[in-house]
């Protein structure tokens, strides 16, 4: 009888449920894995060099394609390093508006993890539930800063301008009767921040939809329960964050660890899991979501009584407003200044980290003292996660290889940057 | 849970570590320099130690000081026609070591959740034989793998004892360190599909390399609130 032996397979880079181009080498031993070695770097851009050949403010934008699902919390942590080394603090108002932003980012990032994780798993209508609840947020990025995913909407001392007071309508057309016109438009009559509040009220229920659908299915949790077991202190030495980390039963969350912004003087919990199983980090995910409710609507209510600056007075930093260039020749130097030349940080390094939906998103920012930085690395969470890839699915199916690499929520914008 | 303060991370690590250089406090962040033939030790020190307890390396980077504070635009100088578009970039001696400063230094990060403290950990690697080496942490973190790996890739530093040091973001086949600074922006070579020989093929890259904005180092004026600006 021939010696039998491991069978080695390749998989993706284009493959559906590789969440992006990742490459898996697998060694597999009937339908068990042995060994998977995952090759990375097809989505490799060079972000962290780039930004040293470009002054502090054009990095703005490649912060939200790192990690393209979940852009805002991108540049806050980008955003808080420059501040930092600045020496300065945005206005409360920015704060929160940051914060409320950080909070819907989140939830965007969890439905479009939910969804593709679902789909992986077999569980289809999911993922149509949760575009649904997506849009709606992409429709609130698109009317705070003009653009659906890639907002560039913090900049350095604040966010670019304030909330609007009327939010984009639907338009009639011959494809929508009136009825149905009436129905959309319904939530966006007020401002913006009304229709955050009308999602707000909905959302909670949109998650007790998909928990009905998953919570208690049992297929879900044969796909889930006791697959990629992590216990807390291997997942600390793994370099695990986020819910990652929370899911094996660390209560662990920067945004009460170490505030930053105004979360300090807000209210919410931290869940955490038990197991560290597949299941478990997807409890904690979808009670993060209904977390990040309780934060939007404390934000709401407070931006919608406490008017004022959204950013930082100071020319060097934030361009003057176009009523005042029309008059002003020193505010259309500094305005010119700082769109050519941009502004000099102080000589010094940072390390800025913020919560973000995946994990400790870090940035450490070195500047020489010049108007560009000198070195810009990005700490992405993912990174350490995908690492641990092999760890988590040894001795495990090729099956519960997919339910791995969605559970850990894995985005190549910001794993390759 | 508060972070821990400063004073008491630094009141630490000199008493467990008394023969380091003291370690500097800016901004709230804690950073020592370790001298590379004592990295490991001290690691394993500041992972172990009671009132350390760094259970987690968040990230392992590196730093090329090639050029560091180098402008590439001198405006005190104007001449009757005014500033010219020029930009004078001297080309940097892309030596690994330039006298007694180094060029690399390996920057490491580390968090203590049980005690909710960072600290910045800063080593020079040694250079032996035209190669820059620094021994591995993986036996302690194995966060440092992947980590290590990238450094390895992007800069050229050797990690003596890692299991697997293969390239990791970069192509298969690729030639250099693309992160040092005597690496240009735009690369060494362009691919591009060859329909005579049916295959994708790699040329030398056709861009020049430029400057849009060139790089300037201001005094930064005072705030208006009266803050000095460099505080």
């Amino acid at each position: 009888m021939p010696e039998l032996q491991n069978f080695t397979m390749n998989f993706g880079p284009q493959h559906p449920a590789a969440h992006g181009v990742l490459r898996l080498v697998v060694e597999v031993d009937g339908e068990v894995i042995r060994k998977a070695d995952p090759h990375i770097g097809l989505l490799h851009r060079g972000t962290e060099k780039l930004a040293e050949s470009k002054p502090f403010n054009q990095s703005i934008g490649y912060m939200d394609r790192l990690d393209y699902v979940s852009m805002m919390c991108n540049e806050h942590a980008y955003v808080l390093a420059i501040e930092r080394l600045l020496g300065v603090t945005a206005p409360p108002r920015a704060q929160y508006i940051r914060v409320l932003f950080d909070e819907l980012t989140r939830i965007t990032n969890h439905l479009l993890w939910l969804g593709s994780h679902a789909l992986d798993i077999g569980a289809m209508s999911v993922f149509l539930y949760c575009f649904r609840e997506r849009e709606d947020i992409m429709d609130m990025y698109e009317a705070v800063s003009g653009a659906r995913m890639h907002a560039t909407y913090y900049r350095p001392g604040g966010v670019h301008r304030d909330l609007p007071d009327t939010m984009p309508r639907y338009e009639p057309s011959r494809f929508r009767s009136r009825r149905e016109l009436k129905r959309l438009n319904a939530a966006r009559e007020g401002s913006l921040l009304d229709f955050i509040a009308a999602f707000a009220d909905r959302f909670p229920s949109c998650v007790d939809e998909y928990e009905e659908l998953l919570t208690d299915n049992r297929i879900w949790k044969q796909r889930t329960v006791g697959i990629g077991v992590v216990d807390p202190e291997t997942a600390l030495a793994y370099g695990f964050t986020g819910p990652m980390l929370r899911g094996s039963g660390v209560a662990w969350d920067l945004r009460k660890t170490q505030p930053y912004e105004v979360y300090a003087d807000l209210d919410f919990e931290i869940p955490i899991g038990r197991h560290g199983d597949c299941y478990d980090r997807y409890l904690v995910r979808m009670a993060e979501m209904r977390q990040s409710v309780r934060l939007v609507r404390q934000c709401v209510d407070w931006l919608r009584t406490h008017p004022g600056p959204v950013h930082l007075d100071d020319y060097k930093i934030v361009p003057p407003p176009r009523a005042v260039m029309k008059h002003d020749m020193e505010a259309l130097i500094h305005h010119f200044k700082l769109f050519s030349e941009g502004y000099s940080v102080p000589e010094g390094e940072t390390y800025a980290a913020v919560e973000h939906p995946k994990g400790e998103f870090g940035i450490y920012l070195v500047s020489d003292g010049a108007n560009k930085p000198y070195r810009l690395r990005i700490r992405a969470p993912g990174f350490a996660h995908l690492a641990a890839l092999d760890m988590m699915v040894r001795g495990h199916m090729i099956a519960d290889l997919v339910a791995v690499i969605g559970t850990q929520d894995i985005v190549f914008g910001e794993i390759d940057r | 849970m508060r972070p821990s303060s400063p004073e008491t991370l630094v009141a630490r690590i000199r008493e467990v570590l008394p023969d380091l250089a003291a370690p500097t406090v800016v901004r709230d962040e804690v950073t020592i320099e370790v001298p590379e033939s004592r990295w490991l030790g001290v690691a394993q020190t500041l992972r172990d130690e009671e009132g350390l307890n760094f259970e987690q390396l968040v990230d392992l980077t590196a730093v090329d000081y090639l050029g560091y504070g180098q402008v590439q635009w001198t405006t005190h100088e104007a001449t009757s026609v005014g500033f010219s578009r020029a930009v004078l970039v001297a080309p940097p001696d892309p030596a690994l070591q330039e006298g007694d400063r180094p060029r690399f230094k390996v920057v490491v990060h580390l968090l203590s959740v049980r005690g909710n403290r960072r600290l910045r950990v800063k080593i020079v690697p040694a250079v032996r034989e035209g190669l820059l080496i620094l021994p591995s942490s993986v036996t302690l973190w194995p966060s440092a793998d992947w980590y290590e790996r990238e450094v390895f890739d992007l800069f050229g530093i050797v990690f003596e004892g890692h299991p697997d040091l293969r390239r990791i973001l970069t192509d298969y086949g690729f030639v250099g360190h693309p992160f040092r600074k005597d690496f240009p922006l735009s690369g060494h070579v362009e691919v591009r599909y060859d329909p005579g020989q049916k295959r994708v093929i790699q040329e030398p890259v056709s861009i020049e390399p430029r400057v849009l904005v060139p790089r300037v180092v201001r005094p930064i004026a005072e705030r208006p609130d009266g803050s000095p600006a460099d505080a």
